[in-house]
C-alpha cells in the first residue's frame, strides 16, 4: 500500500504543483499587470483615454476568459511544443496556465487599480507627475492591498487549473489524483492528494491575507 | 498698467451627462492680481470647482484663454504643462493624501516627482512639516491624523515645490469652525511670507471674510459680481451675493440659538 515510493511521489507532486502554480502566476503577471494598467489608463476617466485600445483589450480578455481551461490546454499544444519541446509534464503545463492566468490577472489588476481614489490621482496630476509615476506610486502603491489579495485569488485559481491539467498528464498533484483515483480506483491516494491541494490553497490564502493586512495603512489602528 | 497674474478670458465649459448637458461655466472672465488672496464664492453646483480646475487645466475649457504670467496655458504642450503645474499648488476638500504612505513620504512626493535626491527631499520635507507644526507626525499615516492635521500635511506637500500660485478648492469645508480658522491662518501666513497668489474656492462667507481681499460671486456658471470683500459685505449688488450673505446670517443665528 503506502510505501516510500509513494511518499516520494507525493512530495514530487507537491513540488511540481507549487512550481507550476508559482511560475505560471509570475509569468501571468508579466503579461497581466501591463494589461490591467493599460485597461485602467485607457478606459473612460483614465489618464490616457482611448476607446479603441480599451475595447480591443477588453474583447481579447472576454474571449480568452471564456475558453474553458481544458480546451485552451489542447488548443495551445502546438505552441507549448514549440516553446518547451514537449506537450506534457509540469514545465509544459506552464504555457497554457500562463495564458489562462494573464487575462484573469488583467481583469483583477484593472479592478484593483480602479478602486484608487480619483482625488489622489488628481492631486498627483496637479503636482505635475508623469503618468509613469502615477501608475507606480499612486495606482499600484495605493492599491497594493487589493492587488495582493488578487495574487492569492490568482494562485488558488491557477493551482486549480494545474490540477485539471492532470487529465492530459500535466504533472503535479492533480496528475496523481487522476491516475490513482480515476484510472486505478485508489481512493485513499486520491484523498491524500486532495488534502494536500486544499492545504496548499489554504496556506496561500492565509499568508496572502495576513500580508495584505500588514501592508494596509488605512484605518487599521 | 496690467499686473494681472492670472487672467481667465471668456471661459466656457460644459459637461455632457446622460440627462442632457450642463453648462458649468458660461463665458467667465476674471483677472487676479499677483500676490492677492482671491475668493470665489457660490452655492453648490455654481461651477466653482470647474473654474478653479480650469486654472491648472485639470479641466480643459471648451473655449477661452487661461493666461498665467502672460503665458496662455492652453498653448502649452503636455510636457510643458506638466512642468508648469509643478508651480501651481492645489489643495482639496478631502485632502487627497496617499493613504498607504507616511506623512513624510507624502510631503516628499512632489520632490520625488521633480527628481530631487532622496536625502535632500527628506530634509526639505521635514523642514516643511516643522513649518506646519507636524514634525512629530512624520512617520504616522494619514489615517492616524485628524482632518485639520491632514490638511496641514497637504499644505506642507504643496509648499514643497515653492509654488507661485495656490489653489484651494473648499479646503476647509470638511473641517470644524475652529480648525477652519487655524488652516486659514496658516494659508494667510504662507501668503504673507512667501508671496503666493492664492485662489480660495468656498461656499462660506466666513472664509471669504477671514482671509480674502477680493472676491467673485459665481452662480449658475456665471460671475454675478466682482469686487473687494468689504464692498461685498457693505453693499452687495447681485441677488446671488445678497442671498449668500443672508444664508450666513441665518446660520449664525442657529449657532447662537
Ligand atoms: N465631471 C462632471 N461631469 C458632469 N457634470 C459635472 C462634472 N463636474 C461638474 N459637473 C456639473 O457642473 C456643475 C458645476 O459643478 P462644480 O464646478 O463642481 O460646482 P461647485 O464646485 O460650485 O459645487 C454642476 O451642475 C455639476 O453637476
Ligand atoms: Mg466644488
Amino acid at each position: 500500500m503506502w510505501d516510500s515510493t509513494m511518499t516520494v511521489m507525493m512530495l514530487e507532486g507537491i513540488r511540481d504543483t507549487v512550481y507550476m502554480t508559482v511560475v505560471s502566476t509570475l509569468f501571468g503577471y508579466i503579461l497581466g499587470l501591463p494589461l490591467g494598467i493599460a485597461l485602467t489608463l485607457t478606459d473612460k476617466n483614465g489618464l490616457r483615454q482611448n476607446r479603441t485600445i480599451y475595447r480591443t483589450l477588453d474583447m481579447i480578455i472576454n474571449i480568452t476568459r471564456s475558453v474553458p481551461f481544458l480546451i485552451l490546454l489542447i488548443v495551445v499544444m502546438p505552441l507549448t511544443k514549440l516553446l518547451v519541446g514537449k506537450s506534457y509534464g509540469s514545465t509544459a503545463t506552464i504555457v497554457p496556465l500562463t495564458l489562462a492566468a494573464a487575462p484573469l490577472i488583467g481583469r483583477m489588476v484593472e479592478s484593483s487599480l480602479k478602486e484608487v481614489n480619483r482625488g489622489v490621482i488628481e492631486a498627483a496630476v496637479s503636482m505635475g507627475a508623469k503618468t509613469k509615476t502615477i501608475v507606480f506610486k499612486v495606482l499600484i502603491g495605493e492599491a497594493r492591498t487589493s492587488l495582493l489579495v488578487g495574487v492569492t485569488i490568482v494562485l488558488g485559481t491557477v493551482l486549480g487549473y494545474s490540477a485539471m491539467a492532470g487529465v492530459v498528464g500535466g504533472g503535479g498533484l492533480g496528475d496523481i489524483a487522476i491516475r490513482y483515483g480515476y484510472y486505478r480506483y485508489d481512493t485513499p491516494v486520491m484523498l491524500v492528494t486532495l488534502v494536500f491541494i486544499v492545504a496548499i490553497v489554504q496556506l496561500m490564502q492565509v499568508v496572502g491575507t495576513l500580508l495584505a493586512k500588514r501592508m494596509d495603512h488605512r484605518n487599521n489602528e | 498698467m496690467n499686473d494681472n497674474y492670472i487672467t481667465l478670458n471668456a471661459i466656457s465649459k460644459h459637461y455632457s451627462a446622460k440627462n442632457g448637458t450642463v453648462e458649468a461655466l458660461k463665458n467667465v472672465s476674471l483677472s487676479l492680481p499677483q500676490n492677492e488672496i482671491f475668493g470665489v464664492i457660490g452655492l453648490s453646483g455654481a461651477g466653482k470647482s470647474t473654474l478653479v480646475r480650469c486654472i491648472n487645466l485639470l479641466e480643459r475649457p471648451d473655449t477661452g484663454e487661461i493666461i498665467i504670467n502672460r503665458e496662455n496655458l492652453l498653448n502649452l504642450g503636455s510636457e510643458e504643462l506638466r512642468l508648469r503645474r509643478q508651480k501651481i499648488g492645489m489643495i482639496f476638500q478631502h485632502f487627497n493624501l496617499l493613504e498607504q504612505q507616511t506623512v513624510l513620504n507624502n510631503v516628499c512626493f512632489p520632490l520625488e516627482i521633480r527628481g530631487i535626491p532622496r536625502k535632500e527631499r527628506r530634509e526639505k520635507a521635514m523642514g516643511l512639516l516643522e513649518k506646519v507644526g507636524l514634525a512629530e507626525k512624520a512617520e504616522a499615516y494619514p489615517s492616524q491624523l485628524s482632518g485639520g492635521q491632514k490638511q496641514r500635511v497637504a499644505i506642507a506637500r504643496v509648499l514643497a515645490n515653492e509654488p507661485d500660485i495656490l489653489l484651494c478648492d473648499e479646503a476647509t469645508s470638511a473641517l470644524d469652525p475652529e480648525t477652519t480658522k487655524t488652516i486659514l491662518g496658516l494659508i494667510k501666513t504662507i501668503h504673507d511670507t512667501m508671496g503666493i497668489t492664492v485662489v480660495i474656492i468656498t461656499h462660506e462667507m466666513k472664509v471669504i471674510q477671514e482671509i480674502c481681499s477680493s472676491v467673485a460671486v459665481l452662480e449658475n456658471g456665471e460671475v454675478q459680481e466682482i469686487g473687494t470683500v468689504s464692498e461685498l459685505f457693505v453693499n452687495p449688488k447681485s441677488r446671488a451675493a445678497k442671498r449668500l450673505l443672508l444664508l450666513e446670517e441665518e446660520e449664525d443665528e442657529t449657532y447662537v440659538g
